[in-house]
């Protein structure tokens, strides 16, 4: 079953504790200066953002059910595994970056100061999810705000949360359709666009914008091959026809003998 | 033969100066990576390296796939003596649009994997293919002047023989990957500036590759008739320019009919900093070419259709510019300029490609099916001899 991480905003007191242990499990350098630097980045793949009031928002990789990273790499160096978690393979990476380019939440990270630089981001600790262990921002969170469990089940209980008490949220579970979809769901209680997240993301899956065309290439190329030969031997004939019955004896090129084929 | 110093002409020069600093910045690039070679960011992943270098590279190279389609297919055997000019160009181009994606990968070694490393579902991949392939085949297509030089008659008439399926596989996988490059744009619609988003990328893409093919054909016609001394074929350059212009017209309507059924007419008049570069974009590309070409002494001389060929070739440079930069700024939240490195191993990609086109027109028989005399009277009687024995398709 495919796993997920429920963030519920209002729960959040702004330690950055999540921030901390998700620099230890990836082995990124963490201090005072990263803790306060509110993007993600080539060495911080989540962090904690502060609104005036204590309004809190984390950003993380989204794992898109359907992610535009993972449909947009030439050499399938990003997958989304069955378990929820969309991760990378260094060594398949040609760093063409058009899963930066791609990416809707523009997540995707580089080492621009690297002589040879890799994407980076949340992989959901693969290590540890794929194994079914539980994320290390999931476990470092005090609070309860950051919750890490089955995909259906973090649906539940966010719409359970709405329903419960629609005083405290915005009417809306941010990742629920997004892109057709995340493993991350977020809930807050002011709007998302306030913290960045986009509020002009169609609900079907962007790959499916490329792949509708993509998907038409064999029949362009068996078509295109018949079309394009078919022409070619009637054009191609007509000149035959009128050498055969000898009303173009004007110009009995050299060249014109030898297309025998056709 | 005795080498001869070249003399030292104004153009030799800046070539010189190009890529001298042009080496400069590949030392910058590969010894010290993309964040000091260039002003690209996580914000800003792809700069001109790719707008320019990739997607106008392969554009301006689509003259090569265009005639060879009116000649071999369309069996519109008169437009023969620019094909050889736009094979050598088609060819150079992707040649240097290969080279230029190395210095833009962040693994340039791993340039091969999608070879390998199969995605059906990433434009990219397709593209990496499509390019594969179709370098392949131009290099079939040049063979030709290469054997000649050489009077190598057999491998002529291998080459004959398989030269009608090689010509519809070259059109054929022209006509995937120009699209696919507009198709890498689809999967960004919050992204792309609604003035240049359309599901309709890929058709506008294989469109105006078209027009611009036949313009680069007049343009580097006319061009090497000035400077390389070769004898300009007035009457099928005029032609060329005649079916550019109904190109440029079904593009233009077309356009125009997206914009109105997308809603997105009202971006167009807001003189905002993308409506400014998209007005400059359809007027260089389309309404100043098309005006242009009502007059009778523009569509009817030498001059004129170089000028409308470099104003079309202009306006699509800007069009591609502004879906990779222009269009993509707003979303990011940045600015893109790119920095001087970007810019000079640009200017240097482009200098090796004229250099090398005027080196290969000197030594190959590129321009010699109408002008042998560059070869010296034994040479031009062998060539002719050559170019009657040559294959039907690719003299």
């Amino acid at each position: 079953m495919s796993k997920a991480i429920l963030y519920d905003a209002t729960l959040c007191i702004g330690c950055k504790q999540c921030e901390e242990a998700c620099a230890r499990e990836n082995k990124l350098p963490y201090d005072e200066a990263v803790a306060k630097e509110e993007k993600t980045s080539d060495h911080k793949f989540t962090t904690v953002m502060s609104l005036p009031g204590d309004k809190y928002m984390r950003k993380l990789c989204m794992h898109c059910a359907d992610p535009s990273c993972a449909s947009v790499c030439p050499v399938g160096a990003l997958e989304k595994t069955k378990a929820g978690p969309v991760v990378y393979d260094e060594g398949k990476c040609m760093g063409c970056r058009y899963c930066m380019v791609a990416c809707p939440f523009s997540i995707p990270k580089y080492e621009w100061t690297k002589q040879i630089p890799r994407v980076r981001k949340c992989e959901m600790c693969k290590e540890r999810t794929l194994t079914g262990g539980i994320t290390a921002c999931t476990e470092a969170c005090p609070t309860g705000a950051t919750m890490f469990g089955e995909l259906d089940e973090m649906y539940a209980l966010a719409q359970q949360r709405l329903r419960e008490n629609p005083e405290n949220y915005v009417k809306q579970i941010y990742g629920a359709q997004q892109g057709g979809g995340t493993s991350v769901l977020l809930l807050s209680s002011i709007p998302f666009e306030k913290f960045g997240y986009k509020s002009n993301l169609p609900n079907e899956s962007l790959p499916a914008l490329t792949f509708r065309v993509l998907s038409h290439i064999p029949d362009v190329v068996s078509l295109g091959f018949v079309l394009l030969g078919g022409i070619y031997w009637i054009t191609n004939r007509r000149e035959d026809v009128a050498l055969a019955e000898g009303r173009q004896a004007a110009k009995p090129n050299g060249d014109k003998k030898t297309r025998g084929q056709s | 033969m005795k080498f001869t110093m070249p003399r030292l002409t104004f153009w030799r020069a800046v070539l010189i100066i190009i890529l001298v600093l042009g080496a400069y910045a590949t030392f910058i690039r590969f010894f010290y990576g993309l964040g000091a070679a260039t002003h690209l960011s996580d914000e800003f992943p792809w700069g001109i390296w790719i707008g320019f270098d990739v997607l106008c590279g392969v554009m301006l190279a689509a003259g090569g796939f265009t005639l060879m389609a009116a000649i071999n297919i369309f069996n519109v055997k008169r437009f023969k003596p620019v094909v050889r000019p736009a094979l050598l160009t088609a060819f150079l181009g992707y040649l240097l649009v290969c080279g230029a994606l190395l210095f833009d990968l962040g693994k340039p070694y791993n340039i091969w994997h999608p070879l390998i490393m199969w995605n059906p579902h990433s434009v990219m991949f397709e593209v990496g293919w499509c390019v594969t392939l179709y370098t392949t085949v131009l290099a079939i297509e040049f063979a030709p002047m290469v054997f000649e030089r050489l009077r190598m008659e057999k491998p002529l008439r291998i080459l004959h023989f398989i030269s009608t399926p090689i010509v519809i596989l070259g059109v054929l996988l022209s006509t995937l990957h120009q699209s696919s490059l507009g198709s890498l744009y689809l999967i960004v619609p919050e992204k792309l500036y609604p003035l240049w988003y359309t599901p309709l990328l890929p058709v506008f893409f294989f469109i105006s590759a078209i027009a611009v093919g036949l313009a680069m054909t007049i343009f580097e016609s006319t061009l090497s008739a000035r400077h390389l001394g070769h004898h300009l074929e007035l009457p099928l350059v005029k032609d060329l320019g005649r079916i550019m212009v109904v190109v440029l017209t079904f593009y233009g309507v077309f356009r125009l009919l997206d914009l109105n059924n997308r809603g997105a007419m009202k971006y167009v008049w807001t003189f905002d900093y993308e409506s400014s570069l998209f007005l400059v974009e359809i007027a260089l590309s389309l309404v100043l070419p098309l005006l242009l070409m009502l007059f009778k002494q523009v569509r009817d001389s030498a001059m004129g259709l170089y000028l409308v060929s470099v104003l079309v070739v202009t306006g699509f440079i800007t069009n591609r510019m502004n879906i990779a930069v222009t269009g993509m700024e707003r979303a990011s939240g940045v600015t893109y300029f790119p920095k001087w490195t970007e810019i000079v191993v640009t200017l240097a990609i482009v200098g090796v490609g004229f250099a090398a086109f005027a080196i290969a027109t000197k030594y190959l028989p590129v321009f010699s099916a109408n002008d042998e005399s560059h070869l010296g009277p034994t040479a031009a009687r062998e060539g002719a001899h050559a170019l009657d024995q040559a294959p039907a398709t690719f003299v």
